[in-house]
């Protein structure tokens, strides 16, 4: 961070806008992975909560400016919200058939979006990008003489959220919340007669992941100051979350991590080098590979790597 | 107060029209050993799947330890002590088979410490002799061996009751005397058990009493003797 803020006046804006990229995919990968990688519950529906974070902001910003930090935190519910509801659906739904719904429910949120004109509807709307607040401000300008640029100031959020959605990740992971979904991932039958409470776990991952994405989108309409259905309920952004993940490994908590900074950086450098429309390319080919290849990931590379030495 | 540690009255499941089970009357004493048997398809798994909440009957009530649990989920059934095994095994297949036996030990039982639950986890690997094989995956066992893993992973659960769904299938005959000696010692110990079982060799050697499903009905239900010398058991076991 403290390099980000050296580096700050000297480096090119895209550089910031392609980190910014990346480190939104690090949260969405984690998030979908908290309920996809260790619950084994697959959510096609990813772009849908992300587009809930970025429709909470909008609107609040049109009724009532708050500092971005608010607007988080109201997209966090929002979307955790959706989420919960979303763990109801595996009381029914398992496998592929919670797939399509989690698809479906994107679909839906989109229509709703599409038909309503108070946020813009099929047009999109322009956001204004609300100061930064004075008490931030005084605290960058004390690192930097100049003080800092929006974007720059988004992308020290989002490097916060990365390390928050990580850190969370992580602590699913080593706790009995994260043994437990492991089993239900395996066998859910299995799961509850060994006395996991499996609903219980599957709404807490449902309502955690949901809360993520959608704070990872809350930012996103000060990020690209207009905003559409269309590319907030991008399929990049479904197809990217499922894919970061898989590609890096979804046993642990460093696996989409590694995935997002993988594929994001090669869809960046291609979109610079050959064209923007070899994004989707770069990740359909790279899955392709993995999944044929290396199944398990890079996780699963180093650890037969480490395992091979001992 | 009752003995029964486990009763179920009148209960029926159906499947799409077809009645897998017809109004079954089932109770289980506290400390007992009973053995239920019955023709493949008759019905006995779906029974087993009612008792312990991974299928909910049409009809019926189920009680166990004096509460009723016909509403009560499959997790928390496990947890106030009725486990059991399925007859087709069901490992955690991303797990060692140490960490199979851990997931009850936590869940079920409620250890918190990870060294408490490694330690019970060992203990109960070296009872279905699968000690040697704590750090391997589960895809590697013999079919055998992954009915003794399913036996540790119920034992884990520390069971009031143990419903053991063909743990001998296949099983030598050496193999299903130290499976029945295991049972016996679990029995000794107050576990009640309920045995599911096509070997009528250990049904016979091991049951207190024998309850006799057929086409989801219950027609016998008795001391062993008694209950294999009935006309209708011969007839649905044996043929005309």
């Amino acid at each position: 961070m403290a390099a980000t803020m050296l580096l700050g006046p000297y480096v090119s804006e895209y550089y910031y806008l392609a980190t910014y990229t990346i480190l939104q995919f690090i949260v969405l990968g984690t998030a979908w992975n908290i309920l996809g990688g260790y619950g084994g519950y697959v959510n096609f529906g990813t772009a849908g909560f992300f587009a809930i974070g970025c429709y909470t902001t909008i609107v609040l910003n049109k009724i009532f400016p708050m500092p971005l930090f608010f607007e988080m935190l109201a997209a966090a519910v929002t979307a955790g919200l959706v989420g919960l509801g979303t763990g109801y659906l595996t009381l029914r739904l398992r496998g592929v058939f919670f797939s399509i719904a989690t698809l479906a429910l994107a679909i839906v949120l989109q229509t709703l979006v599409v038909n309503w004109s108070f946020v813009g509807g099929a047009r999109g709307v322009y956001v204004i990008r609300p100061p930064i607040s004075g008490v931030l401000m005084a605290f960058f300008v004390f690192f930097v003489p100049n003080g800092i640029s929006y974007v720059q100031f988004l992308v020290m959020l989002m490097v916060a959220l990365a390390m928050f959605a990580v850190l969370a990740a992580w602590a699913v992971e080593k706790s009995w919340i994260g043994i437990g979904l492991a089993a239900i991932r395996d066998d859910e039958a299995a799961a509850e007669t060994s006395g996991v409470p499996s609903l219980r776990l599957k709404l807490i991952a449902t309502t955690m992941s949901g809360a993520l994405m959608g704070m990872a989108g809350a930012p996103f309409p000060y990020y690209v100051t207009y905003v559409d259905p269309a590319t907030a309920f991008g399929l990049a952004i479904a197809v990217n979350s499922i894919a970061m993940p898989l590609v890096g490994g979804t046993a642990t908590w460093w696996g989409p991590v590694v995935g997002a900074i993988l594929l994001g950086s090669a869809q960046q450098i291609l979109t610079v080098t050959i064209s923007s429309a070899a994004n989707l390319f770069i990740v359909g080919v790279l899955l392709v590979v993995f999944l044929t290849a290396a199944p398990r990931g890079v996780v699963g590379i180093v650890r037969g790597w480490k395992r091979g030495r001992k | 107060m009752t003995a029964n540690i486990l009763e179920a009255t009148g209960i029926t499941k159906r499947f799409d029209g077809f009645a897998a089970l017809t109004s079954v009357d089932f109770a289980l004493l506290k400390g007992e050993r009973v053995g239920l048997i019955g023709p493949n398809g008759s019905g006995k798994s779906t029974f087993v799947n009612c008792i312990t909440g991974i299928l909910a009957p049409d009809e019926g009530l189920i009680t166990f330890d004096a509460n009723d649990i016909t509403k009560t989920p499959a997790w928390l059934r496990a947890r106030r002590g009725l486990a059991r095994t399925y007859q087709i095994p069901r490992p955690f297949r991303g797990m060692t088979i140490q960490e199979n036996i851990e997931v009850p030990l936590r869940f079920a039982v409620g250890h918190k410490s990870a060294r408490v639950i490694s330690e019970a986890a060992q203990v109960i690997l070296d009872q279905v002799g699968l000690g040697e094989k704590a750090d391997l995956s589960p895809k590697g066992l013999t079919q055998v061996e992954l009915r003794k893993l399913e036996l540790g992973r119920a034992l884990a659960a520390r069971p009031k009751v143990l419903i053991a769904d063909e743990v001998m299938a296949g099983l030598s005959e050496s193999e299903v005397d130290e499976i029945l000696t295991l049972l016996n010692r679990l029995n000794a110990e107050g576990i009640s058990i309920l045995l599911i079982e096509h070997i009528m060799r250990a049904v016979m050697l091991f049951s207190q009493r024998i309850v006799v499903i057929v086409a989801g009905c219950k027609i016998a239900d008795g001391l062993p003797d008694d209950v294999m010398q009935q006309e209708e058991v011969e007839r649905a076991y044996l043929g005309e």
